[in-house]
């Protein structure tokens, strides 16, 4: 193998750990509730936004950018439950389409009327410069968001099987009636799903937006990605989603070098829908 | 006998405002409200009737779009001849799309329908023979009649005018078939639909395919009236969007459900470019957004259900009950599922 695929390889690991931080927000309220979030990707676009107003009002980077979007998209996470999808939910199917595809579009144009079309992004230095070993040049950005979305993919896996809350939410997510008469309150454990969901998606979009191109419209792409590796890791699965969000970083980088980049989101939607038609359960979810 | 006087009042405002309201404005306004009633309308069949939400739709749209087009820009034919050669290809790909797809449900279907329409409109902007990114334009001026080509915008509305009534006639007649029967128990329960022996994939494919017909004359005739078809007017996602939004906010799965909506939102969106210019265009889908989530949250089943539920209370009150036990018993099934899978 070349070196530039290695190079090309490994900058698809790093882009994919991201895509599988957000697309574990999807999947966690997507397996509990059985609700698609059509807005996900644009969670993650006003992820990008936060992190682009704090470095351009206060001059901070991601030390100070990504903490504030988490929170900030928590937040919006947790009024967007109460204020819509809690009633959504269980409201007919079109309902459930309508509001949250609404949702997007609320957010996508809100932003694109205060900021304009133009394509944003940061300044190349913000986190460092380009690591070079082996042969490889990393540059210090992608390589702090594809560690940092590793890491906190990991804990958030660790966070629903390992902890109380985590056990409680599952519990919801098995019988909302039984997990009420053992003293859960589902409203709550749905709303901190919600929040996690968000965050997750407001921290990655803090990561990526110090390499990414920064513009309203980028949450459509995004939201396509998390449902692709939603499908692919099988719904409400962390873990598949993590192996999923890899694969795809790979093959969309792979497929960006070696068939030309105007065709790497086709062959990504192309999979999406072999996955849709001929195995819906994933390549190795259960729900 | 008031359906029928509502019917006359509707069919009489409908023929005379061209020429009460005869500026330039209020003609292309009336001819795009009709113009986008009868792409909504076409949605109807399969997103109201069928229960299966389409946000691909513009697919066939583009489909008419690019055929009515390029039978001009390749063949040097009128674009009137594109229209047969889109539906063809329009009910082709909804057959190709429908037969793997349909047997998603619900929310799995809205994504794949989404995920097909971004790979056309990605392939088509890479195809240089289909203009690509710049698109195909019609004739700049007409030869003849059958270019239908016109300054004015009334003799679109009239044209708009009859595909509209033939449209709606079409769906009447297909809500009163025995078709129509199958659609609404489909939508319903499908398990309990199957079980009753209607063939439930062959009658949402039948929808699919009309409804694709239809969808995609509403292209043609789209791009005809502006003159030229490129990715995005032909083939990108706020047209179904915007399609999807008038239906439902109208009533989906209601016959005038499309055509209210498209009264309405048509309106809104040319009044607010026109007042607001270029920044309106980002301000008109906050707009659209904040409609959808409304009625997704406070009424979910169109304006027009607002009507229809109070002139028929007493039967609607049975019917709600009905649904309600039906939705706790979807519930305990899905949990029934859940709990299947543990251990």
């Amino acid at each position: 193998m070349s070196f530039v695929l290695v190079q090309v390889i490994v900058g698809g690991l790093l882009l994919g750990a991201v895509y599988a931080l957000f697309s574990s927000g999807l999947t966690l309220v997507w397996g509990m509730m059985n609700i698609v979030n059509f807005a996900h990707g644009d969670f993650v676009m006003l992820g990008m936004y936060v992190a682009y107003v704090v470095y351009t009002l206060m001059g901070g980077g991601p030390i100070l950018g990504a903490p504030l979007a988490t929170l900030v998209l928590a937040t919006v996470g947790v009024v967007v439950y109460f204020a819509l999808i809690r009633d959504i939910m269980k409201g007919p199917m079109l309902a459930q389409i309508l509001g949250t595809f609404g949702l997007a579009l609320l957010l996508r144009y809100s932003v694109f009327w205060w900021f304009g079309a133009n394509f944003l992004s940061m300044p190349p230095n913000i986190v460092g410069g380009t690591y070079a070993f082996a042969g490889l040049r990393i540059e210090a950005s992608r390589l702090l968001a594809g560690v940092v979305a590793l890491l906190v993919t990991f804990g958030l896996h660790l966070l629903l099987t390992r902890t109380s809350l985590g056990s409680k939410m599952l519990a919801v997510a098995e019988d909302q009636t039984a997990a009420q008469l053992m003293g859960i309150r589902p409203d709550t454990m749905q709303a901190i799903a919600w929040a996690i969901a968000a965050g997750a998606t407001g921290l990655a979009g803090a990561l990526i937006a110090n390499f990414f191109y920064i513009v309203p419209t980028v949450g459509e792409t995004l939201g396509i990605v998390a449902f692709v590796t939603v499908s692919l890791g099988g719904f409400g699965s962390v873990p598949g989603a993590l192996v999923a969000g890899l694969l795809i970083g790979v093959i969309e980088s792979l497929s960006g070098y070696l068939i030309g980049a105007v065709y790497k989101d086709i062959v990504v939607y192309v999979l999406f829908l072999f996955f849709l038609w001929f195995r819906p359960q994933g390549l190795m979810g259960k729900m | 006998m008031r359906r029928l006087i509502w019917l006359l009042v509707v069919a009489a405002v409908a023929i005379a405002y061209p020429l009460l309201l005869s500026s330039p404005f209020q003609q292309r306004l009336g001819a795009l409200v009709l113009l986008y009633a009868i792409a909504a309308s076409a949605w109807n069949i399969v997103g109201g009737y069928a229960g299966q939400v389409s946000v691909g739709h513009v697919v066939f749209f583009g489909c008419g779009a690019y055929a009515a087009m390029g039978s001009y820009a390749k063949f040097g034919l009128s674009p009137l001849l594109g229209i047969p050669g889109g539906i063809v290809l329009a009910v082709g790909l909804a057959a190709i799309i429908g037969v793997p797809t349909l047997r998603l449900s619900g929310h799995y279907f809205s994504m794949a329908t989404i995920a097909v329409a971004e790979t056309v409109r990605l392939i088509v902007t890479n195809t240089e023979w289909l203009g690509a990114a710049v698109g195909l334009s019609g004739p700049t001026v007409p030869r003849n009649i059958f270019d239908l080509s016109f300054l004015s915008s009334l003799p679109y509305y009239y044209l708009f005018l009859v595909v509209l009534v033939i449209t709606l006639l079409i769906t009447w007649w297909m809500a009163n078939s025995r078709m129509g029967f199958y659609l609404r128990a489909i939508k319903d329960s499908e398990r309990a639909a199957r079980s009753l022996g209607a063939p439930a994939s062959r009658t949402k494919l039948y929808a699919y395919m009309l409804s694709a017909a239809l969808t995609s004359v509403a292209g043609a005739l789209y791009a005809m009236m502006f003159g030229f078809v490129d990715p995005e007017s032909g083939l990108g996602i706020l047209i179904s969007v915007k399609i999807l939004i008038m239906a439902a906010l109208g009533g989906a799965g209601l016959l005038f459900g499309p055509l209210v909506g498209a009264a309405i939102l048509v309106p809104l969106e040319e009044i607010s470019n026109s007042w607001l210019g270029g920044k309106g265009a980002g301000l008109t889908f906050v707009v659209y957004g904040a409609i959808i989530v409304l009625i997704a949250r406070f009424q979910p089943g169109g304006l027009l259900s607002l009507f229809t539920g109070r002139s028929k209370s007493k039967i609607d009150t049975s019917k709600t009950d009905t649904s309600k036990t039906d939705t706790s018993k979807t519930d305990t099934s899905k949990t029934d599922t859940g709990a299947g899978h543990a251990p």
